[in-house]
């Protein structure tokens, strides 16, 4: 018999800390899978975020760096630059990157640096025990939230795949998920391509993964999946929202 | 003929897997606990395995390994 399927060797044999049910884990394979297929587990460097995801660097079988809350699209820029032969990715939550680091994503977008952000988008603050963040839906009840997000007063979750598609820097930005198989196997596709952009060099690339959050959601595996399906999907359409490849010259 | 295995020590029993398996052969042990306390999820009548993989793609923990 020959093997279909195996945990790739980009990942340590350290089990995941995560919830049981959590689908940070199933990106973390898509991610280390990505690097392993293109040839690049001698050459990467990926950096932590703080967030759930604070032990990455455990996780990843390449070198890893631990950057501070937000910060990881600036440390990523500062591997990139000494040895841009490296393929360089931050993961990072939505607290992290659409929150406190929201000048530094932008930031990178915008200059264009040729890294990818693998965005993991749960709506909520899942290591700090379930706040609201801004990427949290109208309604949404979070322990900061008790009553539901009033967009009167806590404004409206924010698009970062759209937002930060207007800039020019940015030459791949795509949303995706991993509710179930076909899309599991769709999201691989799309990181796979963020990390081949990086590679010949056509600038900054980002892959928002919608993922859930059982236990601050307060519910089973099963149902945040298909909450994601119901709630999330309707605010943060699937779908690519750059691709310079695709676009015309001077456009 | 397909085989899945299970590195039942990795496992959290989210259980994750057992609806995407199109034969519908996982489900989890409740009659044993791995050394983290959970239920691990198992497929008794492996002769009905087609070794899909879907099972190994959805699991969060990266527990399954398939042949065929
Ligand atoms: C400078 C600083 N401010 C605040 C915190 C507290 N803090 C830790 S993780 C986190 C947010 C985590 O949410 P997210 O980035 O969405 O990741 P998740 O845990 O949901 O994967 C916050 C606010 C911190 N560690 N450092
Ligand atoms: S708190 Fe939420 S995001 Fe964090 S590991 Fe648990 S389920 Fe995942």
């Amino acid at each position: 018999m020959a093997v279909v399927f195996e945990k790739t060797k980009m990942l340590t044999d350290t089990p995941f800390h995560y919830c049981p049910g959590c689908t940070h884990g199933i990106i973390h394979r898509l991610v280390a899978e990505c690097v392993e297929e293109l040839g690049m587990q001698n050459q990467c460097v990926g950096v932590a975020p703080v967030g759930c995801a604070v032990f990455a660097y455990n996780y990843f079988n390449c070198d890893m760096m631990e950057a501070a809350h937000g910060r990881a699209p600036a440390v990523a820029t500062g591997c990139k630059r000494v040895h841009p032969e490296n393929l360089v990715f931050t993961y990072q939550g939505d607290g992290d990157l659409a929150s406190i680091g929201c000048a530094e994503i932008t930031h990178a977008a915008t200059r264009g640096e040729k890294i990818t952000a693998v965005f993991i988008n749960n709506a909520i603050y899942g290591m700090t025990g379930g706040q609201m963040a801004p990427t949290s839906l109208p309604g949404q009840v979070t322990t900061t939230s008790p009553y539901g997000r009033d967009v009167n007063s806590a404004g409206y979750p924010i698009r970062m795949s759209e937002m930060l598609a207007t800039l020019n820097g940015p030459a791949y930005i795509a949303r995706v998920s991993v509710h179930d198989v076909p899309h599991i196997i769709q999201a691989k596709k799309a990181i796979k391509k963020a990390f081949e952009y990086q590679l010949a060099g056509k600038g900054f690339s980002m892959v928002e993964v919608l993922s859930t959050c059982p236990t601050n959601w307060g519910m089973t595996p099963q149902d945040a999946l298909k909450w994601l399906v119901d709630n999330m999907i309707p605010y943060y359409p699937l779908g690519v929202m750059k691709d310079i490849g695709t676009e015309k010259e001077g456009e | 003929m397909a085989k899945v295995t299970f590195n039942t020590e990795r496992c959290k029993g989210c259980g994750l897997c057992i609806p995407v398996c199109p034969k519908q052969i996982i489900s989890l042990d409740t009659s044993a606990f791995n050394a983290k306390g959970y239920h691990v999820a198992g497929v008794k009548e492996m002769d009905k395995c087609i070794g899909c993989a879907s099972c190994a793609r959805m699991c969060p923990d990266v527990v399954i390994t398939v042949e065929k």
